[in-house]
């Protein structure tokens, strides 16, 4: 039985079976609201509460002018800052909970798994609290320079002058740390994934024949973990790209990302239209990247 | 920095609400509003099942009142919270999900009003209208209060720490045209309350700006971002108790809560003249008890139900009944109730559907720059 439902265009009947209610869920509350937002996006605004859906481009030249198109490109360099933080980050912390002995393997990735369980604003409150002018943070870098001031006079030297608060909170630092904070296990979970699966007797023979452990690392680990890393990068750029609560309560004057305008414009604007060409500008983007992230994967089978 | 203020990032009624709106979608709302109708309760003596479903400010309500409303009336209060007017408006205006009672502020009621939205009073139902200050009887925003009741009205100011602060700073000045205190100010996110005080700043009506006006206002707003912290979700009030700023655009009843916390405190409306808010009790068409809508109204405008109200939220009160019963240091407050001719120079913003998108495009673009 088991071998007779590996090809479902042989057994057409059970697998319409398994895939009719995802399918339908997918269709009422997934494809019908993109569709309708889809039609917005080339439609105006007729009165405060009514759209006339008219056909026009306007809302995409407009979503296209150069002010909205570099917002959307400082919004696509943060997501990949915060990606590539997340990256170098999360590796060796995967590489860590692989290698680990198996009784502590289960307590590890609960630790990386444990924020998910408190709410996102919860969280950037929390950084917050901790990364104010009168934080935790600072309290304690003043407490260490006090203590360096305070051995300078032991010897003999001037003390410090008075310790001025960094500022950590309200810029675009802030948002990169607040993006990397929450999608650091977005990043972990993959890579953790693929390494698990790497046979480490690999690893050995390489070892074994005489390379050092960089060379192993960077010729081995790397591309057999190549999977997950780029499974981590989607699933960590994607919602970085499109993050709007960070960049809100963290970010300083120059902050906004894409999803704060599109957020705009479907509250305060009240200009729906447009906002659903942005929304979907967004999302042929990620669109693109996917088809040549596929594209490439398909290539390098070719030429396996 | 103790844990205290840490929860009281969230205590103010806009800000974590906001943040919560954005986590949480609203499934659950609908679902228990859906319910309402399904079971048979018993009838009042007006018809209507002995249910209302009030859509309310967070933290915007008197601590018994829905209580003391069952008591007195037998209706069971179902309130229900939002974060902004825009979370109120896009959720009703593709139809009403069954809110009874809803509290939109002045532009709002303007501009629900405009798409049709909003059920005319029946004022034989609201004798408590009698209680309501002559000032707040007819408005420009709802001319005869055709659609709307008021429930409390704010002014925008400047909220500051005193010792941190030169004098009373008593013009925009310090916030939108001045480098004194770099990096210690936080304005609003609001694009459209920003221009309009700009434009006061320039010395002219919030609702007579021109293009002109905000090409002007939009290089002023760049010229000056660089000393400017932050432009906040309304929770100026906690920026300045946390100390991460001194000086900060926010409305006169934030800043009042605030005050009772840490005397270092102040509050001015600049000499320019300000704008004036107002949030008011409505009723959205396809309400599905509106009797119990109209004396819900009725019960909130009571003298002794609305001085139980601003006990709790310390806004202004447009109730002269509730008012006369409030105790003298409440009254007296020149935070909760500006001076007269301080007042005189404020103005309601109009609803205006042609200039709101201007704002928020410059305001785009500032934010970009």
């Amino acid at each position: 039985m088991a071998g007779a439902l590996q090809d479902w265009k042989s057994q057409k009947k059970p697998f319409a079976a398994i895939a009719s209610l995802p399918v339908f869920w997918l269709a009422l509350f997934f494809v019908a609201p993109m569709a309708i937002v889809w039609l917005y996006s080339f439609g105006q605004n007729a009165g405060p509460a009514d759209i006339e859906i008219s056909g026009t481009l306007e809302n995409y030249k407009r979503a296209t002018e150069w002010l909205y198109l570099s917002i959307f490109l400082k919004s696509l360099a943060v997501a990949a800052l915060t990606t590539l933080i997340c990256l170098i980050v999360g590796f060796p912390v995967a590489m860590a909970i692989t290698f680990a002995a198996p009784k502590w393997r289960p307590w590890l990735l609960l630790g990386i798994m444990l924020p998910f369980w408190t709410n996102l604003l919860i969280r950037t409150y929390a950084l917050m609290a901790l990364m104010g002018t009168n934080g935790y943070m600072n309290k304690g870098l003043g407490g260490l320079w006090e203590g360096a001031s305070w051995l300078r006079t032991l010897v003999g030297m001037q003390p410090l002058e008075a310790w001025t608060p960094v500022q950590l909170l309200y810029n675009n630092f802030a948002v990169v740390l607040g993006l990397v904070y929450v999608h650091l296990p977005f990043m972990v979970l993959p890579l953790y994934s693929a390494l698990d699966r790497l046979d480490k007797s690999l690893i050995e023979a390489s070892l074994d024949l005489g390379a050092g452990h960089f060379k192993t690392f960077m010729q081995i680990v790397v591309p057999l973990a190549a999977p997950g890393i780029v499974a981590g990068v989607m699933i960590t750029l994607i919602p970085a790209l499109g993050a709007y609560l960070t960049p809100d309560l963290m970010g300083g004057t120059d902050s906004q990302m894409i999803a704060n305008v599109i957020e705009r414009q479907f509250k305060r604007a009240n200009d729906w239209p447009f906002g659903a060409a942005l929304s979907f500008l967004l999302i042929y983007a990620m669109f693109i990247l996917i088809a040549l992230q596929s594209m490439k994967a398909n290539k390098t089978k070719e030429v396996r | 920095m103790d844990f205290k203020t840490f929860l009281h990032a969230g205590s103010n009624r806009r800000a974590m609400l906001k943040g919560m709106g954005i986590a949480a979608v609203g499934f659950s709302l609908t679902g228990t509003l859906a319910g309402c109708g399904e079971k048979e309760a018993k009838k009042l003596a007006n018809g209507e099942e002995a249910k209302l479903n009030f859509y309310n400010w967070d933290t915007y309500i008197g601590e018994t009142t829905l209580e003391d409303y069952k008591d007195s009336a037998g209706v069971d209060v179902n309130m229900t919270l939002f974060a902004s007017n825009d979370e109120l408006f896009a959720k009703l205006r593709a139809g009403n999900p069954g809110y009874d009672v809803i509290v939109p502020s002045n532009d709002f009621v303007e501009r629900m009003a405009a798409a049709d939205m909003l059920v005319e009073l029946d004022k034989s139902q609201i004798p408590n209208f009698k209680n309501v200050a002559k000032d707040f009887q007819d408005v420009p925003y709802d001319p005869a209060r055709k659609y709307s009741m008021p429930y409390t009205w704010l002014a925008l100011g400047i909220g500051y720490r005193k010792s941190k602060v030169k004098g009373v700073p008593d013009s925009w000045k310090v916030l939108f045209d001045s480098d004194e205190y770099k990096g210690r100010i936080a304005v609003l996110s609001e694009a459209g309350d920003m221009f309009r005080l700009y434009g006061k700043y320039m010395g002219k009506s919030v609702n007579a700006l021109t293009d002109a006006d905000i090409k002007a206002i939009e290089a002023m707003m760049v010229k000056q971002k660089p000393n400017i912290k932050s432009f906040h979700e309304d929770n100026g009030q906690d920026l300045l108790l946390k100390g991460e700023v001194d000086l900060v655009l926010e409305y006169n009843g934030d800043i009042a809560q605030a005050m009772t916390e840490d005397p270092d405190i102040g509050f001015i409306i600049p000499k320019e003249g300000s704008q004036l808010n107002s949030d008011n009790l409505c009723i959205p068409k396809g309400a599905p008890h509106p009797k119990n809508a109209h004396a819900f109204i009725n019960y909130l405008l009571d003298a002794e139900a609305g001085k139980k109200i601003t006990e709790t939220i310390l806004y202004p009160t447009p109730n002269d009944a509730a008012k006369a019963l409030m105790p003298e240091e409440y009254k007296s407050n020149s935070v909760i109730f500006p001076p007269a001719d301080v007042l005189a120079k404020c103005e309601y913003a109009k609803f205006n559907p042609e200039l709101q998108p201007k704002y928020e495009e410059a305001f785009t673009r500032v934010r970009a720059a």
